[in-house]
């Protein structure tokens, strides 16, 4: 990250858990990092992961009970959100961070028209007239490439294709122009042309309105041609943190190294795709010391890895990863393990 | 269309010509009939025995209606499905039956689609009673057996699907579709719902079990780079109908149909270095209850021109192979 660019949203050593019927789920567990205003963070991972709800945590929406933010902090241009009254948080929401979320389907409120769930926005946070809040909502909604705003705000969500509601949500979280845009899965619902439409105009809004977006995803593709910066998450915690080139170029963590070969890719011929053995760990039964070690090819065998848990630990410039033997090659250590037997 | 497509040597395990499924649109208190939802219109497809065939496009394009059309879990409206030389939509009820145990499904949805109140002994070894193959112990050590097979131990008999992750059910789903010995699987979207780093242990399972046991792919999905990896065939949906069909080095290498093109341009690729020019499609898939005039694709194409505002082109050869084909006025 640049310095020419000064940080919006800060998180530190967040940690948030669920107390259930079936136990205690660390949902997120020491979580830190830096969205610079204007840039795009990646947080990427596989279901309960945990990214969501760090983007839960940021908007204060976790759900008490059973879920809780038990520790860290989270600082919003300096001002920290986790001390702020619920009354600050609802003019924060919406007006500074807005967030669209993945299902454009359920995420609507049928029985209103999308121009009344804008208007709704509007006149909470910018004290406009039915009118003036109207005509935002028309103008806003052409500017997500709505065709013939006029009429489709008096349309009901039912009335809309999947693409065009996903096109609605993020015009009511732009109506007022907020700095932080979180989209969690904005895409994943959507057909791969008209993902391409979506993210093309996301990135068409941010260049205008230097705003920072928090993207949750699961796609790697989506991540490279988005994101500026990466973190990506295992299990709770973050596993790796880099820039986009970095990540790519030079994965640093098993995990994502074995994510990113095992992703079948266009015009590669392969007999059989590399893979990640074994499965993605519940929550509620997390393995002990390195998250990943029953799925690693070193941390299988490894003593370390099976009890102590790997700090993040910066290796070059803004790249940092959470393993104890990163940076090495794997079959050289899996060959050195081999030999120590 | 199948016989200019492949040499007509060799043998067909499954033979689809003129499928069509509409559904009626039903309006009024006397539910009359005021349209179709023409949800396949004419598609036709072959595949030899050992092969898989991708079938991709986007939601609503129809390749999930064919998927359940051929297994007559929806009646079709018109068209044949020749299954080993047999007519599998002419077939009695008894008959169906028995060609069922031939045929079998893979679902998307490995949440849905198995019964939360049955253990995975019942799940896998159901249709070994319904089809009265075994039953006892001998229905047990069959089941013990396929769960081997899917990389799963017996200790997970007595378990109930909601013990189990999303890859391991997907598992259990493949182990009960494999429990009649089927000739022709098909396959909708069976790794879409599946965490990355888990799609690809499906993949290779689906791909052991193919050779070790001759099994035919139908594989309906709408991720290019996934049917790219399993195909050796794939056909391309816009709207019930095939846009474009080859083999799949040749529709990767050289795609024709422009909706193919963007299709494939659309993908976004895991690498920031590789960034290639992308065509975006304007608007979106209309409505097969009121599809476009003339070709369906020619609202959003690049290249439409009046030709095309009227007139739809059967799937012809295009380029210098004639298994190579497309419905397109304007590319050669």
């Amino acid at each position: 990250m640049t310095d020419t660019h000064h940080t919006l949203l800060s998180i530190r050593n967040l940690s948030t858990h669920f107390y259930t019927e079936q136990g205690l789920v660390k949902a997120v567990q020491d979580v830190s990092f830096d969205i610079p205003a204007g840039r795009t963070l990646a947080v990427v991972g596989e279901s309960g992961c945990g990214k969501s709800v760090t983007a839960l945590s940021v908007m204060r929406l976790i759900p008490w009970p059973p879920g809780k933010i038990v520790a860290g902090q989270i600082l919003f241009e300096g001002e920290p959100l986790l001390d702020a009254s619920e009354n600050r948080m609802r003019e924060i929401r919406g007006n500074d961070i807005a967030m669209i979320f993945q299902e454009p389907m359920t995420s609507l409120n049928p029985v209103f028209t999308v121009g009344n769930q804008i208007v709704e926005a509007v006149k909470l946070h910018q004290k406009k007239s039915g009118d003036e809040a109207r005509a935002i909502a028309v103008e806003v909604m052409r500017k997500v490439g709505i065709a013939d705003p006029q009429r489709r705000v008096d349309e009901y969500p039912h009335q809309m294709s999947g693409g065009m509601r996903q096109r609605v949500m993020i015009a009511m979280a732009l109506c007022c122009d907020p700095k932080l845009l979180i989209a969690d899965e904005p895409t994943t619902a959507l057909d791969v042309t008209i993902q391409a439409q979506i993210l093309e105009l996301l990135r068409d809004l941010q260049k205008k309105r230097n705003m920072s977006i928090m993207l949750i995803t699961h796609d790697l593709g989506v991540v490279a041609e988005n994101a500026d910066d990466v973190v990506v998450m295992y299990a709770s915690r973050i596993a790796e943190t880099a820039t986009a080139q970095q990540l790519f170029e030079k994965p640093l963590h098993p995990y994502t190294k074995g994510l990113l070969k095992s992703l079948p890719r266009l015009g590669e011929k392969k007999e059989r795709l590399d893979v990640i053995g074994g499965n993605v760990p519940s929550p509620l039964n997390f393995p002990a010391g390195c998250k990943f070690h029953p799925r690693c090819p070193i941390g299988c065998n490894d003593k370390r890895c099976q009890t102590d848990e790997p700090p993040l630990k910066e290796m070059v410039a803004g790249h940092c990863v959470a393993c104890w033997y990163a940076g090495q090659d794997i079959e050289k250590s899996k060959d050195a393990l081999k030999h120590n037997e | 269309m199948p016989s200019n497509i492949m040499s007509e040597t060799k043998k067909h395990l499954v033979e689809v010509k003129d499928l069509k499924t509409h559904f009626p649109i039903k309006a009024g208190v006397l539910s009359r009939t005021v349209g179709h939802v023409k949800a396949v219109d004419g598609v036709s497809f072959t595949i030899e025995a050992g092969k898989t065939l991708g079938l991709v496009g986007e939601s609503g394009c129809g390749k999930t209606t064919v998927g359940r059309t051929l297994i007559r879990l929806i009646p079709p409206t018109a068209g044949a499905f020749t299954f080993e030389g047999e007519d599998i939509f002419v077939a009695s009820t008894g008959r169906m039956k028995a060609i069922r145990r031939d045929i079998q499904m893979m679902f998307q949805d490995p949440y849905g689609s198995l019964n939360p109140r049955m253990t995975v002994e019942t799940i896998v070894g159901e249709a070994l009673g319904v089809h009265r193959i075994s039953t006892g112990n001998k229905r047990r050590d069959r089941v013990v057996d396929l769960l081997k097979k899917v990389g799963l131990s017996p200790e997970h008999l007595n378990r109930y699907p909601h013990e189990f992750s999303g890859g391991q059910r997907q598992r259990i789903g493949i182990a009960r579709a494999l429990a009649l010995d089927p000739k022709f699987i098909i396959c909708d979207e069976p790794v879409s719902a599946l965490d990355v780093s888990i799609q690809s242990q499906i993949i290779n399972l689906m791909q052991d079990l193919q050779s070790q046991l001759n099994l035919t792919y139908l594989f309906i999905a709408h991720d290019l780079a996934v049917v790219e990896h399993i195909s050796d065939w794939v056909a391309v949906m816009y709207l019930g109908r095939i846009v474009e069909y080859a083999s799949r080095e040749e529709l990767y290498a050289n795609p024709k149909h422009p909706y193919t093109r963007a299709l494939l341009s659309a993908i976004p690729e895991p690498d920031p270095t590789r960034r290639k020019p992308r065509i975006l499609l304007a608007g979106e898939v209309p409505s097969p209850s009121n599809p476009p005039s003339g070709c369906p694709f020619h609202p959003r194409c690049p290249l439409a021109e009046e030709q095309c505002r009227h007139q739809i082109q059967a799937l012809l050869p295009k380029g210098d192979s004639d298994q190579h084909v497309a419905a397109c006025w304007k590319v050669k």
